[in-house]
């Protein structure tokens, strides 16, 4: 039996729930959080919603969307536009590709993993940064902002977790 | 068997069209960043198009973090309750004898302006924006505003909180601006040191700190020295406050400025009819005059 038009529409939505939710992670992180100290080194969010999903559902945050969501990042931001389009696509492409590994392991495995590929986006889009703007920009914050995001790895990790129990169960 | 292998070639097919579209997306991102090197008008209309879209959402999203932010705000200052009043009374009591010496001194500079037949400043226009957007990055120190071209706001114009300078406008679209803060990176104000008059450029550089740069001439500036805008440039009217000289080691001088970033809730963006901060602009391609024309002439 085909499926009704009520049901397509249903799979869709849910279909649209890992970008929005990489999205509204790159929304949250351009809060006015009104703390001392902590706008310098924000950590970021929208980087965690990348690699998470190019594990479970790569098929549903394709490389244009870690594209897209990059360039929204660096249109909020400030950062030379491509900068942070290019650091989420290279994550979402090396994830992706090596999501068979990923698949089973235990989270301590993805934690590590994605210190690697953290430290990696950030430190490219340090570099980029400096290239672009010809002059050194100071690295002890990019640092803080490293560990604070290694930080909330978790929290975020199950907080996508549930989303994708909740939504993308069996589509 | 042949279906399968008509499958596989599918598949390959498949595989090798994703691999382009990955590849042809970096390409796009590195020219992205080279043509946004380039100062296209484009990519700046783009820019504003993009963060006008989204100042609706972020302005939704801003307003319950802020009663956050004041409920947060209210507790620490109620268990600060004593402490506070015992500063505030030493304070008052030192501001009523400034008061005393401001009403003299007004009055005293209201009849020398009177004699000298000063022309007044003009009083300048202003509007009231909300931050909005805030993300925090360790690569650059900007902010959303809620306020664009259709409110008045102009690039260059200087953003301040209270009455102390915060930083100027760098981009602006329909209904939202980026502000871009003293602190950062390409930030490069024209100040002086408000006792000695000493010149200097106020450059950030990504720390809450700003740096004080090229200062003219030999003469000593001391920590506790208040730092106001210059009228170099012609960019801001002399005298705005900034912020008070932190620190002089090793040749290198830094400022720490009267408002701190995370203060920010709402900024005044004033238009004094100067050129304000802009960019270098690129001088105007001269027109080509044919040799007829020339002879004319």
């Amino acid at each position: 039996m085909k499926p009704s038009i009520w049901v397509n529409m249903d799979t869709w939505v849910r279909h649209l729930v890992p970008i929005s939710v990489t999205i509204f992670l790159l929304l949250l992180t351009a809060i006015p959080t009104h703390l001392p100290g902590f706008a310098g080194i924000a950590p970021v969010l929208p980087l965690m919603g990348v690699y998470y999903w190019a594990i479970y559902r790569p098929d549903l945050l394709p490389a244009w969307a870690a594209f897209l969501v990059g360039c929204l990042y660096d249109i909020m931001a400030g950062t030379p536009l491509g900068v942070n389009a290019l650091v989420l696509l290279l994550v979402q492409g090396v994830t992706a590709s090596q999501r068979k590994f990923f698949l089973g392991k235990s989270f301590m495995v993805a934690w590590w993993a994605f210190g690697l590929l953290a430290a990696g986006s950030i430190g490219l889009s340090w570099l980029l940064v400096v290239i672009l703007s010809h002059q050194v920009v100071d690295a002890l914050p990019v640092i803080f902002e490293y560990f604070l995001t290694m930080g909330l790895f978790p929290l975020l990790t199950w907080a996508l977790a549930r989303t994708q129990m909740a939504f993308l169960k069996d589509v | 068997m042949k279906q399968s292998g008509a499958v596989g070639r599918l598949a390959t097919l498949r595989l090798l069209a994703q691999r382009f579209a990955f590849v042809s997306l970096i390409i796009g991102a590195v020219a992205l960043m080279i043509v946004g090197k380039a100062d296209i008008l484009l990519i700046e209309r783009t820019r504003a198009v993009v963060a006008d879209a989204l100042s609706p959402i972020l302005d939704a999203m801003s307003r319950p973090a802020t009663t956050i932010a004041e409920v947060v705000e209210s507790v620490r200052e109620l268990a600060n309750l004593r402490a506070e009043n015992a500063r505030l009374k030493a304070e008052n009591q030192r501001l009523q004898h400034w008061q005393t010496l401001a009403r003299r001194l007004e009055s005293e500079n209201v009849v020398l302006h009177e004699q000298l037949n000063v022309i007044p400043d003009p009083d300048p226009a202003f509007v009231t924006a909300r931050v909005i957007g805030d993300l925090g990055s360790a690569f650059g120190h900007s902010m959303l505003l809620n306020a664009g071209a259709r409110d008045g706001v102009r690039k260059g114009q200087a953003v301040l909180a209270g009455e102390a300078l915060v930083g100027h406008v760098a981009e602006v679209g329909e209904r939202s601006s980026r502000l871009l803060l003293l602190t950062d990176i390409n930030a490069k104000i024209p100040v002086m040191v408000e006792s000695s008059r000493t010149r200097a450029i106020l450059s950030g550089d990504n720390k809450d700190r700003p740096k004080l740069n090229y200062v003219a001439g030999n003469s000593v500036i001391a920590v506790g020295e208040r730092v106001v805008t210059s009228a170099s440039g012609a960019a801001f009217p002399p005298g705005i406050p900034i912020g008070v000289v932190a620190s002089n080691s090793e040749g290198v001088i830094r400022v720490e400025p009267f408002v701190h970033r995370h203060e920010l809730e709402f900024v005044s963006i004033v238009d004094y009819g100067l050129g304000g901060i802009l960019p270098f602009e690129k001088p105007p391609v001269p027109e080509r005059r044919r040799r007829g024309a020339m002879v004319q002439e």
